[in-house]
């Protein structure tokens, strides 16, 4: 028995959800990676291939009413809070259908009704702004929380401290989830950073803070539920360090020179989606034949997406100096 | 500025004055009264009452959760208050002086300004940060500055600069309604400056600009400070017989750009003015509108621009002065623009 056991005696509707919204996840990136391969793309983007297990077990501990924002790189993050992979492809297209009618692209992509402020191009830029909405929530005790997605980089930007600090201060309902993939664009995190754990610093501002297997969904639910239940209670932020590993490159443009490709394998031989898959299986929960219909299912599912974006129209030249001023 | 026994009787409204700080503080307290959403933060705006005594007393009326005292953190102040507006709050910030605007100025610059369009038009950032700013205080050079041109450059937000105690009243008014970042630039000198000043809420549309003055000479389009250095200037040149419109656009963003044409038309001649420095001011901007309007085949005289040279502002008081254009300056330009010199 582990603290994290608790996840397998969810209903198995629950669990097979999780599973296909990292299989989503996984295929979503996947797909945008070899379009953005093949020209099909333009602009740049950053994918969260590897890192699955974070944003989805993340997201699966909160309610409809609370909120996120999201990073650069949080194709992940969007999908887990509920969006329509069809417009987010189609977002990435530069569609009309798209979340931000094609003016956003990759970097940008919100979810308002569903809670997703957004994701960030400014590094660190997220934070300040995920502190606000928790102002929001505490000032008009609307009773939600909201979770603060960064990166190991953001954990260095003085908008990250501020930010914190106030929370921290204010007793604010937010939940600081730093996902440590190591690397910023090419700067190691060991280079980076002194300390060991990110989730360190958490002593700092007086909040607690906790450092879990990013690649765990288990750990990572785990975790986070108790996060949540401390937050929603009125105890003030917490802040998580989720370690894990992205995959492929910073963005599109990576010979990722700064690492080995046996570091790489070593990662990918902890895959968080294999590893909640094969545990699922080995408890009987699901058989074989049920894991490789999700896996396929999702899969057909994106190249639906896929089709969705392709068929969109290209947004209107009128539109152009739209939604500039309310 | 006594009004008389005899009229003190009627037109209260009309015969009040008070400051353009007690003006702002109206407008924010009839704001927090009327709306539960609007609130502040700032640095030192609790019983301290704000830098320059703004929020005096206003913690006492509305407490700590609404007044809301912050650490010195600009850019988690201004992101704080971004991220409320997109959550249905009404914030006003108060950034101690303007030039600390390069600490927020992610926050404004590529958060505030840009997440609407970003979004595809999904939600809005309701928010004001109001910020002292220029010189004259001898502050110098990082507490000294100008820089409303910076945030002007920027689409998505909105900035203000009012003369008087009653334009700043109904502006801020106007400003915390607006469901767009607004930058309200609130000049030093002009905090103890008295107007009148109507107590009842009032609102004056951002996008609206005022003639102070009305001549057939020549233009001076001035902002801030600068509006009343050019009236002291049109008075001086009314007794050289130089008939002067001073013509205050209030807000630089959106620019009221058909009464300064207008006004140019009519006099066929004008200056442009303000405190900022002079390159790559928002004069510049100014300027190149009336040269690309209709006035175009009305003016006289070239287009003249008046700012402050480009130096940091030094700390002593006459080198500080001679940095931005005084009445004088302001008097010689008319006389060049009137004489074609």
């Amino acid at each position: 028995m582990t603290q994290a056991d608790w996840i397998w005696k969810e209903p198995k509707e629950k669990l097979v959800d999780w599973l296909e919204q990292m299989w989503t996840v996984r295929w979503f990136d996947e797909k945008v990676d070899e379009f953005f391969a093949k020209g099909m793309i333009h602009g740049t983007t950053h994918l969260c291939v590897g890192q699955e297990a974070s944003a989805v077990g993340v997201c699966a501990m909160l309610e409809g009413k609370d909120k996120i924002t999201s990073t650069h790189r949080g194709h992940g993050h969007c999908i887990a809070k509920g969006a329509d992979p069809d417009r987010m492809m189609a977002e990435l297209f530069g569609r009309e259908t798209g979340y931000c009618k094609g003016k956003g692209g990759s970097m940008h992509i919100a979810d308002v009704e569903k809670g997703n402020l957004g994701a960030n191009g400014i590094v660190g830029g997220g934070i300040p702004l995920a502190v606000g909405a928790a102002l929001t929530s505490k000032m008009r005790q609307e009773g939600y929380i909201t979770v603060c997605f960064f990166g190991d980089g953001a954990a260095n930007e003085g908008s990250f401290h501020e930010a914190v600090n106030l929370a921290a201060i204010w007793d604010l309902p937010v939940i600081f989830v730093c996902e440590n993939n190591q690397y910023g664009m090419s700067g190691p995190v060991k280079d980076m950073v002194k300390i060991e754990n990110i989730a360190d610093r958490a002593s700092g501002y007086g909040i607690p803070g906790h450092v879990v297997d990013g690649n765990s969904l288990p750990e990572v639910m785990t975790v986070m539920k108790e996060a949540v239940e401390y937050t929603r209670n009125g105890h003030g932020p917490v802040l998580i360090e989720a370690k894990t590993y992205r995959w492929k490159g910073h963005s599109k443009s990576d010979a990722k020179k700064y690492r080995t490709r046996e570091e790489e394998k070593e990662w990918k031989d902890k895959d968080p989606i294999r590893f909640f898959q094969d545990a699922l299986i080995e408890r009987g929960i699901i058989t074989q034949e049920e894991a490789e219909t999700v896996k396929k299912e999702t899969k057909a599912q994106i190249e639906r997406s896929v089709e969705f974006a392709e068929q969109s129209p290209e947004p209107s030249e009128d539109t152009l100096l739209e939604d500039v001023y309310a | 500025m006594q009004s008389s026994a005899v009229n003190s009787s009627n037109d209260k409204e009309t015969a009040r004055s008070i400051t353009f700080a007690e003006a702002v503080r109206e407008a924010l307290s009839q704001e927090m009264r009327e709306d539960q959403d609007v609130f502040i933060l700032g640095e030192d705006i609790g019983v301290y009452g704000g830098a320059f005594g703004v929020t005096r007393g206003m913690i006492e009326e509305f407490g700590p959760e609404r007044i809301r005292n912050t650490p010195i953190s600009e850019a988690a102040i201004t992101g704080a208050a971004i991220g409320s507006a997109l959550t249905g709050m009404k914030p006003v910030v108060e950034l101690q002086f303007s030039d600390f605007i390069t600490i927020a100025m992610d926050q404004l610059a590529n958060q505030a300004a840009k997440l609407r369009y970003m979004y595809g038009g999904k939600g809005n950032v309701p928010m004001v940060l109001r910020t002292p700013s220029g010189s004259g205080t001898g502050a110098a050079a990082q507490h000294s500055q100008s820089l409303e041109a910076w945030v002007a450059h920027i689409p998505g937000l909105k900035v203000v600069q009012p003369s008087t105690a009653s334009d700043a009243k109904g502006l801020l008014k106007a400003a915390i309604a607006d469901p767009n970042p607004v930058i309200f630039y609130e000049h030093k000198l002009l905090y103890k400056t008295e107007g009148h000043v109507p107590e009842e809420a009032y609102t004056i549309p951002l996008g609206q600009a005022d003639i102070k003055r009305e001549g057939t000479d020549v233009t001076i389009v001035a902002t801030a400070v600068m509006v009343h250095k050019a009236l002291e200037a049109a008075e001086k040149l009314a007794e050289e017989g130089i008939n002067v419109e001073v013509i205050d656009p209030r807000t630089l963003v959106p620019l009221d750009e058909q009464t300064i044409v207008d006004s140019v038309k009519k006099t066929g001649k004008v200056i442009v003015v303000h405190e900022a420095v002079k390159r790559g001011g928002y004069g510049g901007e100014i300027a190149s509108m009336i040269a690309e309007s209709e006035a175009f085949d009305y003016l006289d005289a070239p287009v003249r621009r008046l700012g402050a040279l480009p130096v940091p502002v030094p700390y002593n008081p006459t080198l500080e002065k001679a940095t931005v254009p005084q009445v004088d300056d302001i008097m010689q330009a008319a006389r060049d623009s009137v004489h074609r010199r």
